[in-house]
């Protein structure tokens, strides 16, 4: 793969603050026209990286290059062609949805300006809204309108941090055929989220824990790369057999779902041995495959090991 | 559910307590403002300013016109810095403002007095203020009686006449009249400017960075020196507008003289305004909130009121107060504003009052540049 493939091509980067490795020497390669998922839990350095990706944070150590400028010495070039979405919403409420989109256009130098703005407002279906004050509108209309303004000068790579939190299920939906409209197109994406049917929506995926970077790949690669075992079982008395089946040997996980317990364990022997003990016939077992969630609280159960 | 509680109160003052804690910076102005109040209130506001810095010109350098003198100087109201030698030194001194009083001695003085003529001494007064001159001149009044009571003993006590052996002429340069607002109005213009200007800018950068907006803004190609540029140039619109308002007011409604040139307190005003922007964005980048910002523009504005010749004589503060309020932009401005309109003062007398603006604007715009660039990363 030649390098002007790779949107991200980034190795060992960190970030320290205070003394405190936030983000620890991640490497991440993204090519263009990928929609890559950026997934964590809260505080894992996400956001951190997203940053330093954007210039707007330097890293403490590592190189690289965003679109082929590099990391440390060519942050405005890439500032000129990065669309950053920030995980709140930072254009501004007193202003209307034309006046931001127009202050960006202003800001990016977007040639004929007029039409351009014009155009975002139409494809984002804005245009009814285009006098409304930002500061009025619903958690929805925000997120297109701060999608809108970081798309208008036409970006290369798009960073989205957390761009569907806090936004209803439609709109969420409506947000990610739109994402794929624009990586069809040749956009790369780069996003994070903490939904999981919003990791599959993603052509490739990594995961991040505590600064460190756990796995990576496409959904089938990751999924498969955990070797998680993962049993569900239906019928009376669940609470009972979950309290019975926690922290036995080879089970690492037991999650509640509505009238279903879901169990998982790495080493499929050992899970199976203990599930043996507790089976009973008014219990109804099915093994399944492990889910994204699965795997991820697997990995975040080994990674405080390692690291608290 | 309506009714009091107690546990729910006090849930609520605890909160306020632990929030309260929190913000440092807050609770620390909490302390300071009172306590800044209490010092300059207290110690350096003085409605009765003495030792105001005069000039002699005497003409007559006899015993009666040393005694003279030397009442003048035990009365506590002046301090004799100065001897001029001609007339127009001693109105120079007048207009750069070096001194209060010239106190004029006519060569016949003397002899006129032992003849019983009454000479007449002029006293010429500053009275741009008429708070700082009003209690000297009047002790002066009150001098002229008394004076020479031991000079002429015996057969001269006759010359004590009961109107005073001695004619003081008062004559109150810049404001004759003595009109307060002539001396306030102008002085708005300063204290209006840093009011705002100081609060405008501390809550501009500190609201983009409380509202999330700098995040943004500084993900863009934007560089940090067009961001405050071009957050103080409309300001300075808004300035020149407040700078306009009150001029025309001070000329339409309280008629207050202007008899210097007016593109030039445009021109200078610039200056001041810009200083105070300047310190608005020092504030901002190192308030952590709106409300901190706020305050520190009033911890600015207190004493830039108070100690800056607006509200009481300049002259009239002890040395230490007087130390900080030179420090401060809007005492410069003040002498300035009202060295231009009632004096009529030109480039050169107001020169040695644009250096410490400029110096001060200087300081405050180093500072702002460095923290800014700081918080970027």
């Amino acid at each position: 793969m030649s390098v002007t493939d790779l949107a991200i091509d980034v190795t060992g980067v960190t970030k320290r603050f205070d003394g405190k490795t936030v983000v620890d020497a991640i490497d991440l390669s993204v090519r263009r026209g990928e929609i890559y998922g950026f997934l964590g839990p809260n505080g894992s350095g996400k956001t951190t990286f997203i940053r330093m990706l954007c210039g707007l944070l330097t890293p403490d150590a590592g190189t690289g290059t965003c679109l082929g400028y590099d990391l440390l010495t060519q942050q405005a070039e890439i500032k000129r062609h990065v669309g950053y979405m920030t995980q709140k919403f930072s254009y501004y409420e007193d202003l209307s949805i034309r006046e931001n989109l127009d202050f960006i256009a202003r800001i990016y130098a977007v040639p004929d300006r007029a039409a351009a703005v014009q155009h975002s407002l139409e494809r984002l279906g804005l245009q009814n809204r285009s006098a409304q004050l930002a500061g009025q509108l619903s958690g929805g209309w925000k997120q297109r309108l701060a999608l809108a303004a970081c798309l208008i000068h036409q970006p290369q790579l798009l960073l989205l941090d957390e761009p569907t939190a806090g936004v209803d299920p439609k709109a969420r939906r409506e947000f990610w055929d739109e994402i794929h409209q624009l990586a069809a197109n040749g956009l790369t994406v780069l996003i994070t989220t903490h939904y999981m049917d919003e990791a599959e929506r993603c052509h490739r995926l990594a995961y991040i824990a505590y600064g460190h970077l756990l796995t990576r790949g496409t959904l089938e690669e990751v999924l498969s790369a955990a070797k998680l075992t993962t049993w569900t079982v239906t019928g009376p008395g669940l609470r009972e057999l979950a309290a019975a089946l926690r922290d036995r040997d080879g089970v690492e996980q037991v999650v509640a779902f509505g009238n279903m317990l879901h169990v998982s364990g790495r080493d499929a022997a050992r899970l199976d041995a203990t599930i043996a003990t507790v089976r009973r016939p008014e219990h109804e077992w099915t093994r399944i495959r492990s889910g994204l969630e699965d795997v991820f609280i697997s990995l975040m159960g080994d990674a405080k090991d390692n690291f608290s | 559910m309506r009714r009091f509680t107690f546990h729910r109160l006090w849930a609520i003052v605890l909160k306020e307590f632990i929030q309260m804690k929190r913000d440092r910076v807050t609770f620390g102005m909490m302390v300071g403002i009172p306590l800044m109040q209490l010092l300059m209130f207290g110690f350096a506001i003085n409605s009765d300013p003495r030792h105001l810095p005069a000039a002699v010109r005497a003409a007559d350098q006899g015993p009666f016109a040393r005694t003279l003198i030397q009442a003048l100087r035990t009365s506590d109201y002046f301090v004799l810095v100065r001897e001029a030698a001609t007339e127009d030194e001693a109105q120079r001194l007048l207009q750069l403002g070096d001194v209060q009083f010239v106190i004029n001695i006519p060569e016949d003085f003397s002899r006129k007095l032992l003849r019983g003529e009454r000479p007449s001494v002029l006293i010429e007064a500053d009275a741009t203020d008429p708070a700082a001159t009003g209690p000297a001149l009047a002790a002066v009044n009150a001098l002229a009686g008394t004076i020479f009571n031991r000079d002429l003993p015996g057969p001269l006590a006759r010359l004590q006449a009961k109107a005073g052996p001695v004619d003081f002429r008062i004559h109150a340069h810049y404001n004759p009249e003595n009109i307060t607002q002539y001396n306030v109005v102008p002085g708005l213009m300063g204290v209006v400017l840093t009011m705002t200007m100081v609060v405008i800018t501390a809550l501009a950068i500190t609201r983009e960075r409380e509202r999330g907006t700098m995040e943004n803004l500084l993900a863009t190609p934007v560089r940090p020196f067009e961001v405050m540029v071009g957050k103080i140039l409309p300001y300075i619109a808004v300035g020149y507008i407040q700078v306009s308002l009150i001029l025309l007011a001070a000329s339409f409604i309280f008629h207050v003289p202007m008899v210097g040139s007016l593109p030039l307190l445009y021109a200078v005003s610039l200056i001041f305004i810009a200083a105070n922007l300047a310190v608005g964005i020092t504030f901002s980048t190192l308030a952590k909130n709106q409300l901190q910002a706020v305050q520190m523009a009033f911890f600015f504005f207190l004493p830039s009121i108070l100690l800056s010749g607006f509200m009481f004589p300049f002259r009239g503060m002890p040395p230490w107060a007087q130390a900080v309020g030179s420090c401060l932009p809007n005492t410069h401005f003040l002498r300035i504003v009202r060295g231009i309109l009632l004096k009529g003062n030109g480039l050169a007398e107001i020169a040695p009052e644009i250096w410490p603006l400029l110096l001060f604007l200087a300081i405050a715009m180093t500072i702002g540049v460095k923290r800014y660039r700081q918080t970027l990363d």
